[in-house]
């Protein structure tokens, strides 16, 4: 009511001019975003086309001559990469890691920031401060040590070692989120199922994780892609064997102009995946990020 | 009994009934931060103090050697430029490009749009980049356009890479080739050149003709030295000229008179004094094409590599300051507007200070995340320069895993970064006891 009243009050006091300068200023910002928008696409463009030409045209010319010659596109590069078996090796890989990495930090992370938010022990607060801390924590800290004590229990550069570096990293991150989220929980709905005298853990399944399915989408997306894109961790503590394919595709960087088929297609077949989730999942995706910036 | 607990942790909710049973649900999480993040955390701390191998205690000498070495105080620099320039420069994007989106219908669609870097790898996006900065303009999308304006503006040189035949009648100087000997009037010079592909001479150019000075003039012949069966310094049949090249005379080295060699290539210089002049080949017929900037080279690597981390942060920069936005009142806006505040004025006076506190966040979160930049350096940096792009947590895998191999240097690496993210964590921790209470 407020709104409608101020703005017929605002617009009298608006000159012709004045009107028409804030309505080509209007058309400046669509130009102008417009541009801003091309300028963000033009990159991931240029490495789809590139990906699509082959060795002998991305040397000769630039991927933008496919304006002028589309005839250029071959899915030849795809074709050689469907035959490289490291590639796909380290593709399967990444599977391999990402998927059990996230099971695992959703898993445990619930149980925890149940824990934190619903059972009440000595140091629930310290332990919860704890976590918060821990959260900016830089994975260098661990590099290190983390590559002695693997290499003691034989898990350095298999996938078990990975993963469970990825998870203990995860941890911090996923029990703050979630602990935020079931600690909002109408206090009712926990009192209510206990009444009833469920266990904790049946309260947990029944009342609280019901609850928290938009908290959980956000965590496992977010955790997901954390893992699925990494680099660092899978440098240190994977093998050959083991390596992801960021890391596989990495000892091609050395000769990048000639092997530019092989990265772009590379890059692509990583790529695939989480822009397939981000653009399914938009909502959960955006706010996992947003949680999980200080990552 | 669960009223009182209920108002003693007002916040919280009414925890469970016995301690003993919180321990299944923290016991898993427990042992993984212990023995993954808080044991390596301790160790790490214990291990800077002690040499490569880690057998002799060396107390500060790692953390001296860090900050005398060149390339560890070279990633030092390269992260203060970075904690500088590039949060603030995002964080200024975002605030203004949230801003400009309110105006717009597909706000949503540009949003997604500089969104879709957060989820592809920063591995990916260094490739994507790498590409993007390639120094070939064949391969480079920058270079490309940066040729393209430049030759826009000045065409480029006719005869790139030609060259006279006799380097030592004509000796390369500053401002072109310049004669070794000197001229009277009345002379007639060949000037013979190589190096240049007879297929791209101009088709105006017409068979080369030797010329025949007058008594006040200077006159020489420019050609294309180079037809089958030829001889070298002479003008055989089939050797055209060389059309549309700047010669100039000169004495004692000062620029006395400029010719442009006609389609057989000759040129005259009239009306000269008595005296002995030089002559000169511009240097501007013979420039090589512009070919664009070394982007990957080690004076711009760094400005190139914040470029990509720009392009990757600056959609969840508007993504949150947007939110921030649509949580400010209306009114507050609109009543600036009545007031006959402009635009500028409602944005500079009434939408920042509102939105300070989100834009810190936005800022903080940045900071951090820039210390641990370390993907986007080791793609998009080639070998070479890698060194001159350098930043602490390249550098600390680099001593500890690749070449190093020096697992005390590099635990006081992870020290200091640790360090350095620490005032993060407090303020971390402070925010969440003050939330509480």
């Amino acid at each position: 009511m407020t709104v409608v009243e101020v703005s017929v009050a605002g617009s009298p006091r608006r000159g012709v001019l004045s009107r028409l300068v804030s309505r080509l200023g209007g058309g400046a910002v669509q130009v102008g975003l417009a541009l801003v928008a091309l300028f963000w696409l033009v990159p991931v463009l240029g490495l789809l086309v590139a990906s699509l030409r082959e060795e002998s045209a991305n040397t000769a010319s630039g991927w933008w001559t496919v304006l002028t010659a589309p005839a250029e596109l071959t899915l030849t590069n795809y074709a050689d990469l469907v035959h490289n078996s490291t590639v796909l090796r380290s593709f399967l890989n990444t599977v391999y890691i990402a998927v059990p990495a996230t099971v695992l930090v959703v898993v445990i992370a619930a149980l925890a920031a149940y824990g934190l938010a619903w059972i009440e022990f000595p140091g629930r607060l310290w332990l919860t401060t704890l976590v918060v801390g821990l959260l900016v924590l830089p994975v260098q800290v661990a590099l290190i040590p983390g590559a002695k004590l693997f290499g003691a229990l034989g898990l350095f550069g298999t996938i078990t070692g990975v993963v469970l570096f990825h998870v203990a990293f995860g941890l911090p991150f996923a029990i703050f989120l979630l602990r935020n989220f079931f600690a909002g929980i109408p206090r009712d709905l926990v009192e209510a199922a206990r009444m009833d005298g469920a266990r904790e853990w049946v309260v947990l399944r029944r009342v609280v994780l019901p609850i928290a399915k938009p908290a959980i989408a956000s965590l496992t997306i977010f955790q997901f892609l954390w893992v699925w894109n990494d680099l660092l961790v899978a440098l240190v503590f994977a093998d050959q064997d083991s390596a992801p394919i960021t890391v596989a595709l990495r000892a091609q960087l050395r000769q990048f102009g000639t092997n530019i088929d092989l990265l772009s297609t590379g890059a692509f077949l990583s790529m695939v995946v989480p822009l397939a989730v981000f653009l399914l999942f938009q909502r959960y995706f955006v706010q996992g990020v947003l949680a999980g910036s200080t990552k | 009994m669960t009223v009182a607990k209920a108002g003693r942790f007002a916040v919280d909710p009414t925890p469970g009934r016995s301690p003993r049973q919180a321990v299944p649900f923290l016991l898993p999480a427990l042992v993984l931060l212990a023995a993954l993040v808080l044991y390596p955390l301790v160790y790490s701390l214990v291990r800077s103090f002690f040499d490569r191998s880690g057998s002799a205690f060396v107390g500060f000498g790692n953390y001296v050697d860090l900050f005398t070495d060149a390339r560890t105080l070279t990633a030092f620099k390269n992260n203060v430029i970075w904690v500088v320039v590039a949060p603030a420069v995002v964080t200024g994007l975002g605030l203004v490009l949230a801003v400009l989106t309110e105006r717009i219908r597909w706000a949503t669609a540009f949003r997604l749009v500089l969104f879709m870097p957060m989820a592809i790898s920063l591995f990916a996006s260094g490739i994507i980049f790498r590409l993007v900065y390639e120094e070939d303009p064949n391969q480079g999308v920058v270079n490309a356009v940066a040729v393209g304006v430049h030759d826009l503006f000045s065409a480029p040189s006719p005869y790139a890479g030609a060259r006279p035949r006799d380097a030592v009648a004509f000796a390369p100087a500053e401002g072109g080739f310049t004669s070794t000997s000197t001229y009277e009037p009345g002379s007639a010079v060949p000037v013979p050149l190589v190096g240049f592909p007879p297929g791209q001479v101009a088709s105006e150019a017409s068979a080369a003709t030797q010329p025949r000075a007058g008594a006040r003039e200077l006159r020489g012949v420019v050609w294309l030295d180079v037809s089958v069966g030829g001889r070298a310094g002479a003008l055989d049949a089939g050797e055209r000229g060389l059309p549309g090249l700047a010669v100039e005379a000169l004495r004692e080295g000062r620029v006395v008179g400029r010719a442009t060699t006609g389609d057989d290539g000759r040129f005259t210089f009239p009306d000269l004094g008595d005296g002995r002049y030089a002559l000169r080949l511009a240097a501007t017929n013979f420039a090589l094409p512009f070919r664009g900037l070394t982007w990957l080279g080690p004076s711009l690597i760094t400005p190139v590599i914040i470029s990509s981390w720009i392009w990757i942060m600056t959609g969840f920069a508007i993504t949150f300051i947007a939110a921030g936005l649509s949580a400010i009142p209306r009114d507050a806006l609109e009543a600036a507007r009545v007031d006959g505040a402009t635009e500028w004025q409602v944005f500079r006076r009434v939408t920042v200070p509102l939105l300070s506190p989100v834009l810190l966040v936005v800022f903080v979160t940045l900071v951090i995340n820039v210390l641990k930049v370390f993907e986007l350096v080791f793609v998009i940096a080639p070998g070479s320069v890698q060194e001159e792009a350098n930043v602490l947590a390249l550098q600390m895998w680099q001593v500890s895993f690749n070449t190093g191999g020096d697992q005390g240097v590099g635990s006081a690496l992870a020290v200091v970064l640790f360090l350095l993210v620490a005032p993060a964590m407090l303020f971390n921790v402070r925010r969440f006891r003050r939330e509480r209470s």
